[in-house]
């Protein structure tokens, strides 16, 4: 029995000694066992996946975007991580087409096994993609498209939104429109013939029908996605001579329609409204003349009037800039806004979880209510799982510092004031407006002032 | 009233523009038998090497004048270089292989050179609409019309297909492609080199192409996937007037054009499929299409 209890070596003498050295051995190796737990608990890398498109006619935007991802991830890095975690991207290409898209997502989710998608830039995709990723049980930040339908129409736990929608995009610039040009009495529309054109122009006209009945629409006009000629286009629109033309073209698209239209006089007859028109306001150069309204689908400009002197932003914008010869355009700021919905999500997590690491669980959970900042003001995620963004808009106008029109005249829409409620649909909502909506509460700003 | 003037100048000028593009497709088909999807991506080459040659005379401070002239060296540098590679390296493969594999093998190099435009010029959409403001505008039915779409285009489409017949008929190398489409087996015996008409007539398709990519780019922005847009319109042209038909492609591209922009003055929701709609109508109708030939079938 004592030689059974001895377990120690030959030389030690007694069982007590043995037994307090098991005992620091064990205690020595729990907490080995305690840090290693810890250790896993922290992550080697935090994978994201990014869709976004890097072929077709939207890797104007694509691009871009994913520039901005790369920059931003290197900076993280570079900072330590995100709570200490190093973040390492796998990008998927948009314009591959849906079965491969999906696919793709698929292999990144199961195979990878990322901790975080990103997805996506088209609505199309969006609408695919967020009941699949919703069933892979994964964080998705929805963090470009923009129907409005998706929280609308069904909840969701997995998938948030951190930029605007379509609806608050498309009543500021009405809103800009009824303010800065009450008097129009007709209007024509020409947008690109898929869901966002016919969408963005179903949600301008019901609004527009509320808050000025009066007013006449003369021609709806939706050629094809990627149509290389207006010609007939426009001499329609020249020939019927509308108040106000908009298109939410974007792209070559847009690009085409403005050369054309300005070499045939067509914005001296009408005013248009290009509420994509900040995306393409650098190509265009001295083409798009000065008093044409556009939007950048949100609150983020390089030249942002509140955020003139924010050294984060003329980072951004100076570093953006090194790395693409360009400003950045909005899928670039939508892309650093779910970048920053995504940090701030982990450190309120890690907060919430006493300074350790979180799990996914702790992190989707930190995703509700978050409030976090972008290049704009501040956002917050509201209980839909969609952000609540403020829209900046303004017109054209030319000056010397810039070999392109900048915005000037700009007004901040506040987002609760321009969309509909949390689980409210958007066309219910706009059925409720009544011309007062108009005189809403806004901030003005001219630009250099 | 007016607005029929205005849909017919509309429609002339876009039919002109898509009769440059899809002359060449026919061209190829009616010779080699080959439908060539690579087509589109020619276009597009020859829009591309036009903006980026009419962005170098604009930086070295030369005449825009000089970018007419450039049009058809840049038309021509692609169809011999980029065209000319081609059929030597794979069409040559290929001849009397069948369709299917024409097909893949076509499709493929559509794909490379899609992938070749992203890989040199970038995805941001190019314009230079120098020569067109050159030209500047002129007045129709009170509606501000460019010179360049209402009367350059069609003119250019105008000699194109004239002087494609003159040299089809008149001229020695045009009677040796007809021979040679009409019989390769006879044409051979009597000392036709086949080889180099194939060749001859696939460079001159690839030159149209590039020429209708190249007087394009003042109008439109040059940029990622307009290949794909404009073969799938070239095929339709092609299908309604017989593959295979030059003057057919004329009045198909015409027919196209109309049809067009007479749907965005009476019938916009009809716009974006009329072409088909005259397609599908013209094939129920004549399924050799609007000028093709009944043949018989050898089993």
């Amino acid at each position: 029995m004592e030689e059974r209890a001895t377990i120690a070596p030959y030389h030690m003498e007694e069982p007590v000694k043995a037994r307090r050295i098991i005992l620091s051995m064990a205690t020595v190796l729990g907490l080995g066992v305690a840090q290693t737990a810890l250790a896993q608990d922290a992550p080697e890398n935090i994978k994201i996946g990014i869709t976004t498109f890097t072929s077709g006619p939207a890797s104007v935007f694509g691009v871009p975007a994913q520039a901005a991802a790369e920059m931003i991830a290197e900076s993280i890095n570079e900072a330590g991580g995100i709570q200490g975690v190093p973040v390492e991207l796998h990008f998927v290409d948009e314009g591959a087409g849906a079965e491969t898209l999906t696919t793709e997502v698929r292999r990144l989710v199961q195979d990878l096994d990322v901790d975080v998608m990103m997805a996506a830039i088209s609505s199309g995709n969006c609408i695919n993609l967020t009941p699949l990723l919703e069933d892979l049980e994964v964080l998705n930040i929805l963090w470009d498209c923009g129907t409005q339908r998706i929280f609308e129409e069904a909840e969701y736990k997995y998938n948030f939104r951190t930029q605007a929608n379509a609806t608050p995009e498309m009543m500021a610039a009405l809103l800009y429109l009824l303010k800065t040009n009450p008097d129009f009495e007709t209007i024509a529309v020409i947008n690109q013939d898929y869901a966002w054109g016919r969408d963005s122009w179903e949600l301008f006209s019901s609004a527009l029908m509320k808050l000025k009945p009066d007013v006449q629409v003369v021609a709806e006009l939706f050629p094809r996605l990627g149509a290389p000629d207006f010609s007939a286009e426009i001499s329609r629109l020249l020939a019927t001579q509308p108040d106000v033309i908009l298109s939410t073209s974007w792209g070559g698209d847009l690009d085409t329609l403005v050369q054309q239209a300005s070499q045939r006089g067509l914005f001296q007859n009408s005013t248009f409204v290009l509420p994509l028109a900040e995306s393409s306001i650098q190509r265009l150069g001295g083409v798009l003349p000065d008093g044409v309204i556009i939007g950048a689908r949100g609150d983020h400009y390089f030249l942002h009037p509140e955020l003139r002197d924010d050294k984060n932003l003329g980072d951004f914008v100076e570093r953006f800039r090194k790395r693409t010869g360009d400003y950045p355009i909005y899928p670039a700021f939508h892309m650093a806004q779910a970048f920053a919905a995504l940090q701030a999500a982990y450190d309120k997590a890690a907060e919430a979880n006493g300074g350790e690491f979180p799990d996914r669980a702790q992190v989707l959970e930190a995703m509700e209510g978050l409030e976090f900042q972008g290049y704009g003001r501040p956002l917050t995620i509201r209980e839909d799982n969609q952000a609540l963004e403020a829209q900046l808009i303004g017109v054209s106008r030319t000056v010397n510092e810039y070999d392109f029109p900048i915005m000037d005249d700009m007004m901040i829409f506040d987002a609760a004031d321009i969309m509909a409620p949390a689980g409210e649909n958007s066309l219910d909502w706009i059925g409720t407006l009544d011309p007062s909506f108009i005189d809403i509460e806004v901030t003005e700003y001219k630009h250099g002032e | 009233m007016q607005v029929l003037v205005l849909a017919t100048l509309d429609g002339i000028a876009y039919g002109a523009l898509v009769f440059l593009v899809a002359v060449g497709l026919t061209l190829v088909f009616g010779v080699m038998r080959i439908l060539n999807v690579a087509h589109g991506s020619f276009y597009a080459l020859g829009a591309y090497a036009a903006a980026s040659i009419g962005g170098a005379l604009a930086s070295a401070g030369l005449s825009p004048w000089l970018a007419y002239p450039m049009f058809i060296v840049a038309a021509v540098l692609v169809g011999v270089v980029v065209g000319g590679l081609m059929e030597r390296f794979l069409l040559q493969r290929i001849y009397g292989h069948e369709e299917t594999l024409q097909l893949l093998v076509t499709f493929a190099v559509f794909m490379i050179l899609d992938n070749a435009q992203r890989l040199i010029w970038g995805v941001q959409p190019y314009f230079y609409s120098e020569p067109l403001r050159l030209l500047g505008n002129v007045k129709i039915a009170g509606i501000t019309y460019t010179a360049y779409q209402t009367l350059f285009l069609p003119l250019v489409a105008l000699a194109v297909l004239f002087g494609l017949r003159w040299f089809l008929r008149y001229t020695l190398a045009g009677s040796v492609i007809v021979a040679v489409t009409e019989d390769r087996e006879a044409a051979t015996a009597v000392g036709i080199n086949a080889r180099r008409v194939f060749f001859l007539t696939f460079v001159i398709g690839v030159t149209l192409a590039s020429l209708g990519g190249a007087l394009a780019s003042p109008t439109t922005s040059v940029l990622p996937g307009m290949g794909a847009e404009m073969i799938v319109l070239s095929f339709a042209v092609a299908a309604t007037a017989g593959l295979g038909q030059i003057e057919g492609a004329a009045v198909a591209a015409l027919m196209i054009g109309l049809g067009r922009s007479m749907a965005v003055f009476f019938a916009p929701e009809l716009e974006v499929v009329m072409p088909y709609i005259i397609m599908v109508l013209v094939l129920l109708i004549r399924p050799e299409g609007l000028f093709g030939k009944s043949t018989a079938r050898k089993i």
